[in-house]
């Protein structure tokens, strides 16, 4: 029998069974419901992770040169803890040779930073705010421009101008309600002008990046931020392409190790952080909830088939009398089976394509009830539906092989 | 003398004369040759010999009625006749083809091809129309959607079912579920109508009516074997041959039988 008369044949079986077909599709349209809502729900957590999260606190293409790394979340264990401790700060001394090697294409900036008291005449008790020390191409990096006023000129960031750029959030808590541009703030009992107000940073998890004041490294504000005034936290280091940034993550580092005189057995005592090994925690923890998610799911798909194959066993028995007619007028083997394959596996994908249209239901419902973001996966549609018509086929074969092994006169004599 | 590539000649194919040991002869087109076919079932231990050895040679447009009480072996033998079955022993030649040595899947081809059955009990698929119940020997021989349509038109209006052939078996009376079967079994053009106790599920006058749709077939050249155990049924058919324990007991004309049997049939 042709294969296109054979999925007519079977959508017309199923048509005329509506209520009986709709239960067979229950256990593989919950099943791949599931596995859609779950893999769009971590699918969605993890661009957040990335985009949002991660992509805001390290730029595209960009490594940070520091002692040991800022952003781990979580999977750090004792002993690396032990040696991160023991591990040299990063020098002022250190910065000149590290991004000697580094083509000219290259941007770079190091910081230090704290939260420091800063006050001026009319904010009266002292404020909290996130302090920066610069040096090199920060702005241009962080592609910061400012709203009013101007960025620190090269000359102010070279000389250690009492000059600064503050945020946003910083402007109206030092200057509420005021013009804060050309008036004064007070950092560590050092006055600074400002200069410039910078463009807001946006937020994350509902915490402001705007608190934000920016000096030149060389001012008097660096020693307010690590215990020695020459300790930097990081340098950045921006480069023009991925390509470009592994080569350059390797110059620093032969550079690196040349400076601290390591042999060639020794660790590096410093560490490299990319926005990838930032992710690497996040990665992992994704693994695991990609395979709940299709672990679970993969339960539903077996009661799924179960039920499939019985009820294929119960439409075997119950049109014995249609196989013999079948059979009496010319159907082979071969078109028997594939008869019975293609309605189970026309059931399968059907309850697979109905599970995945409530799955990106049930993830969208989420995530607008919730925190949680969501984004369906095409590859998970593909896997969904394909694993419907897998299931299909397989708890077809038996009741399939069964009907096809049939004797035409035994069956016609069915009542 | 292997035949079964013959299989795949249709009916425009040209096909051997078989010689049977029943008297036929060499030169004539002979349908069905039976030589010494046996059907033994082995029912829970005892062997029960349903068929013991049967000659029979049908020629081409012959109308033949295979008659005989319950238990005589004349299910058996139409089970063998339309393929359904093969014999335990003898050889059965089907317009040139040795049938009793095929596979399952040669028998079903030789059914789709060769034979069409008529039952007692119509066996039309239910939730089918009857234009899809009579299209359905044609999706097994491969005919296209267009060309099946064409032909399962034709074939009902060959048996004045035109007007109705979108109605379902159900919406039909038992004469026109028959005739739809009748048309289904036409509609691959087989060398041989096989019908099962058409007119067992039917009344007198719808029993003429059926047995006037045969009669003309019969007329048009169609080859009609015909089992039945009504003797007025059976004195329709030009030949009719009774089955007795597993034997043929007579073969004689349609004027010997009835004149031996006594039936009153109004016919011609």
């Amino acid at each position: 029998m042709p294969f296109f008369d054979a999925i007519r044949l079977a959508l017309s079986t199923i048509r005329t069974q509506k209520l009986k077909s709709a239960f067979t599709l229950l256990g593989v349209c919950i099943g791949v419901m599931f596995l859609i809502s779950v893999v769009s729900i971590v699918e969605g957590m993890g661009r957040y992770m990335e985009e949002d999260l991660i992509g805001k606190l390290i730029a595209v293409n960009t490594f940070e040169l520091r002692s040991r790394p800022n952003i781990s979340i979580g999977d750090v264990d004792e002993a690396t803890w032990e040696e991160y401790r023991k591990r040299p700060r990063l020098e002022i001394t250190d910065v000149p040779p590290a991004t000697a090697t580094l083509p000219e294409d290259t941007q770079w900036y190091l910081y230090s930073e704290d939260n420091v008291q800063a006050s001026s005449s009319t904010s009266g008790k002292p404020r909290q705010v996130r302090a920066l020390a610069v040096q090199g191409d920060y702005f241009a990096v962080k592609r910061m421009g400012v709203t009013r006023g101007r960025l620190l000129s090269e000359q102010e960031v070279d000389r250690g101008e009492k000059v600064v750029v503050i945020g946003p959030d910083a402007a109206d808590r030092l200057f509420p309600g005021l013009d804060p541009l050309g008036r004064e703030l007070k950092m560590g009992g050092v006055p600074y002008r400002v200069v410039g107000i910078g463009e807001s940073q946006g937020k994350v998890f509902g915490i402001s990046f705007d608190n934000f004041v920016i000096a030149s490294f060389r001012s008097p504000a660096r020693r307010l931020l690590n215990s020695r005034p020459n300790i930097v936290d990081a340098v950045v280091i921006q480069s023009p392409s991925a390509a470009a940034m592994t080569e350059n993550m390797e110059l620093v580092r032969a550079a690196m190790r040349a400076q601290r005189k390591l042999r060639p057995a020794q660790k590096d005592n410093f560490s490299l952080q990319t926005a990838d090994s930032a992710l690497e925690f996040w990665n992992k923890i994704k693994g695991y909830l990609v395979l709940a998610g299709i672990a679970l799911p993969a339960i539903g798909l077996v009661v799924g088939a179960i039920v499939i194959m019985n009820i294929m066993l119960v439409a075997v028995a119950e049109r014995t009398r249609e196989i013999g007619i079948r059979k009496a007028l010319g159907a082979k083997r071969r078109d028997i089976l594939m008869q019975f394959l293609i309605e189970s596996s026309t059931l399968g994908t059907l309850g697979s394509a109905i599970g995945v249209g409530l799955g990106i239901g049930l993830a969208q419902l989420i995530a607008a009830l919730s925190p949680l973001p969501a984004s369906v996966a095409p590859w998970s549609i593909v896997v969904g539906v394909a694993l419907g018509a897998g299931v299909g086929i397989i708890s077809g074969v038996y009741p399939a092989s069964r009907a096809s092994r049939l004797d035409p006169i035994l069956a016609l004599r069915q009542e | 003398m292997s035949t079964l590539d013959d299989i795949g000649l249709s009916t425009t194919g040209e096909r051997r004369a078989v010689t049977a040991s029943a008297g036929a002869a060499p030169d004539q087109d002979w349908v069905i040759v039976t030589r010494q076919i046996k059907r033994e079932y082995d029912m829970g231990g005892e062997i029960v010999r349903a068929l013991r050895g049967v000659d029979l040679a049908i020629r081409r447009n012959e109308y033949v009625a295979i008659m005989g009480p319950s238990g005589s072996g004349k299910s058996t033998l139409m089970n063998l006749i339309g393929c359904l079955d093969t014999p335990n022993g003898g050889e059965y030649w089907l317009n040139g083809m040795l049938v009793s040595e095929m596979s399952d899947d040669q028998l079903a081809r030789v059914r789709n091809k060769e034979i069409g059955f008529v039952f007692q009990t119509f066996n039309l698929l239910p939730r089918a129309s009857a234009l899809q119940n009579v299209e359905l020997p044609l999706v097994y021989a491969g005919v296209s959607a267009e060309e099946r349509k064409k032909r399962a038109t034709e074939a009902l209006e060959r048996v004045q079912l035109g007007e109705r052939m979108h109605h379902r078996p159900n919406e039909l009376s038992g004469g026109q579920r028959q005739r739809v079967a009748i048309a289904r079994a036409l509609v691959n053009r087989p060398s041989i109508l096989l019908a099962d106790e058409p007119t067992g599920n039917l009344d007198s006058t719808t029993s003429e009516e059926i047995m006037k749709v045969f009669e003309e077939l019969a007329r048009q050249g169609q080859t009609v074997v015909m089992v039945t155990h009504e003797p007025d049924i059976a004195a329709h058919a030009r030949r009719v041959v009774v089955l007795r324990d597993g034997v043929i007991a007579s073969d004689e004309k349609r004027e010997q039988f009835i004149e031996r049997v006594g039936v009153t049939h109004a016919a011609h």
